[in-house]
């Protein structure tokens, strides 16, 4: 047997435990151990667990341990990391909460693991000065509408139907914290120096974050927003920018 | 202070150092323990910016690093993962460790990456295929590697080389040097009912660059027979100590890391550790420089 | 709105923001000591290359974990939150 083939047989049997053990794994007394070979096959498994609730706490919190672990290897058996950084593991995680059937009777369960998992990507982004407002008051007013924001690179946004941000947070440390009131929640997470920072917008501006941060102009992201009642465009704008959510300005042409 | 600036180890010293754990990061720049080096995992500081550097950035300013990487899958039949070495390549040029180490085993398949150190088996196709692996790897890295004997718990019916002679072999043709986890050599012994101390007796010693210990678990297989699992939650064991000081009186003093990666202790207990190495090394560091008795 | 009164009625609205800001707090206070306050929170590193806790658990068996199978219900913090004003069911949805 080949090199190739006989550590597909090994990863296959690792991965399947239903499977009998690879042709070819012995022990000194001879005949192959299961429970040898479990070590391995254990060992995924439980690290890859692991890392997932390492990731995820409050989502683990919320649905005690018994229940995550049994999700988090329920999603670990077909998805394996795609890549050896085991911090980048997980990002689909929350979709899969999402769809996870026993889960269904905690809608917002999934946008609190979003949360986490954008707050991870916040923690290990590249480090970037946040543009300051100081910045927004040099743009020529004729170029202010065509003009967009770069993102920052550690800032993700959760549109949540619930107020994710707030459960997250009122679950973080004891004791625990009910949301105040059950409104819809859009949380920016964003790393302008060393500290991950956690904040619900305004709702009035979650449609316009959403949009510059997806690369929107100034007057598109604008536009957006024309129908939200209490929509300032400048209060929004440097809201977001004092809180660090972009790197610089792409100065549009005059209009 | 720029990396270029950082004073670097030319390499690591023959003392006791120990694996950096996040839970530790505060006190050790607080106090500055008298520690030889500390060693990280390579995998834990690939993110691009953020704390993890921020912190490491701030222990290399004042103490040795060695780099190891648990995530290359040399022992694979896949070729190496570029991506993953250019990730090292950027990581060794921007902390200078004074060495670089990774593991006889793979971890990446078709699936994807399974967290976790799998056994192969040592035969003529395996061996080409590790050193072809380990001369990519320096020549990705424009640096030496150091590379770890494994700690097992089945064997292969096909292999056909002893472990031993694969890994000098493996350093020979490569032009690596070795790390010799003790406890791995231990466990592996234990678990295949073999010698220890002639396994080291055995060993090419002048090919070892670093020295790991850790404390393993036992437990049984399912006939009964003792398995010892490497599972760096306690203290290293008394018979892994006498076996780690048979190694010093052959091979000489050697950096030796402490790892202790599950059931963190506080930094006390495991300065502790280090204390036990460090004790064990000056002893045979005496004993070499000590005139001999007429 | 034309672009012009687009352009003067954004730049005026910026104008004024930037004299009167205050902003979404965090929601979350950081309880930081230390070097954590410049240096950042010290997240537990997710490599490692030892045998974790619960290998040596016998049967781990992903046949307790299939698909509609399992029959565990949410038994952690979240069973004291409203969801809509009511409480959420805590029953798995059939599917």
């Amino acid at each position: 047997m080949g090199f190739t083939t006989s550590q597909h047989a090994f990863a296959a049997a690792l991965l399947d435990p239903g499977s009998v053990l690879p042709e070819g794994v012995t022990s000194a007394r001879g005949a192959a151990d299961p429970l040898r070979f479990a070590v391995y096959r254990n060992n995924v498994f439980v690290s890859l667990v692991r890392a997932l609730a390492q990731r995820f706490p409050v989502t683990e919190r919320l649905v005690g341990e018994e229940f995550f672990r049994g999700m988090a290897r329920t999603y670990a058996a077909d998805r394996k990391p795609a890549s050896p950084l085991m911090f980048e593991y997980g990002g689909d995680f929350p979709d899969f909460v999402a769809s996870f059937p026993p889960a269904a009777g905690l809608p917002y369960l999934a946008d609190v693991a979003r949360i986490e998992a954008v707050w991870t990507d916040a923690y290990h982004a590249a480090d970037a000065p946040p543009l300051g407002v100081t910045a927004l008051a040099a743009i020529p007013p004729d170029r202010l509408a065509a003009s967009r924001l770069v993102p920052h690179p550690s800032a993700g946004l959760v549109r949540s139907a619930h107020p994710a941000g707030s459960i997250w947070a009122g679950h973080r440390d004891d004791p625990v914290m009910p949301p105040a009131s059950w409104v819809p929640e859009t949380v920016l997470v964003v790393r302008p120096e060393m500290n991950v920072n956690v904040h619900a917008l305004p709702a009035a501006d979650a449609a316009f974050a959403a949009a510059l941060l997806a690369g929107a102009s100034l007057g598109e992201a604008s536009g957006a927003s024309s129908d939200v009642s209490d929509f300032d465009f400048g209060a929004a704008l440097v809201g977001l920018v004092t809180l660090g959510a972009f790197r610089a300005i792409a100065m549009g042409e005059p209009q | 202070m720029k990396a270029s600036e950082r004073p670097v180890a030319a390499r690591l010293p023959a003392r006791a150092g120990l694996g950096l754990k996040t839970e530790h990061y505060e006190e050790i720049l607080s106090t500055r323990p008298d520690v030889g080096f500390f060693e990280v995992h390579a995998e834990n500081y690939m993110g691009a910016g953020g704390p993890p550097h921020r912190w490491l950035e701030a222990i290399c300013e004042r103490y040795p690093l060695s780099l190891h990487g648990v995530g290359l899958s040399i022992g694979a039949a896949r070729p190496l993962d570029q991506a993953h070495l250019a990730r090292l390549r950027r990581l060794v040029d921007r902390y200078r460790p004074a060495s670089f180490s990774e593991h006889l085993a793979w971890s990446t398949h078709d699936e994807g990456f399974l967290n976790d150190l799998l056994p192969l088996p040592y035969t003529p196709e395996t061996l080409d295929r590790v050193v072809e692996h380990v001369d990519q790897t320096q020549q990705a890295l424009g640096r030496r590697m150091l590379l770890e004997n494994p700690s097992t718990y089945v064997l292969f019916a096909e292999s056909t080389i002893d472990e031993i002679d694969f890994l000098d072999t493996v350093a020979e043709r490569a032009g690596c040097g070795l790390l010799l986890d003790v406890n791995n050599v231990m466990v592996s012994a234990v678990n295949h009912r073999l010698d220890p101390f002639a396994y080291i007796d055995r060993f090419p010693l002048q090919r070892v660059g670093e020295i790991h210990l850790a404390g393993y678990d036992e437990t049984v297989d399912a006939a009964g027979d003792r398995l010892l699992i490497d599972a760096h939650g306690s203290p290293v064991r008394t018979d892994v100590m006498a076996l780690y000081r048979h190694t010093l009186v052959r091979g000489g003093p050697l950096p030796t890391l402490i790892e202790w990666d599950n059931d963190v202790p506080d930094f006390a207990n495991l300065f502790a550790e280090a204390h036990r190495a460090d004790a064990i090394l000056a002893v045979e560091i005496a004993r070499r420089s000590a005139p001999r008795a007429a | 709105m034309n672009r012009s009164t687009l352009a003067l009625a954004l730049a005026g609205s910026l104008t004024t923001a930037l004299a009167t800001a205050v902003y979404a707090a965090p929601v979350t206070a950081d309880y930081m000591s230390g070097k954590e306050k410049c240096y950042g929170v010290a997240l537990k590193g997710q490599n490692d290359c030892a045998a974790g806790p619960g290998t040596t658990c016998a049967g781990t068996s992903t046949m307790d974990y299939q698909g509609n199978a399992w029959k565990a219900v949410p038994a952690g913090t979240c069973t004291g939150m409203n969801v809509d004003g009511h409480m959420g069911s805590l029953e798995p949805k059939s599917m």
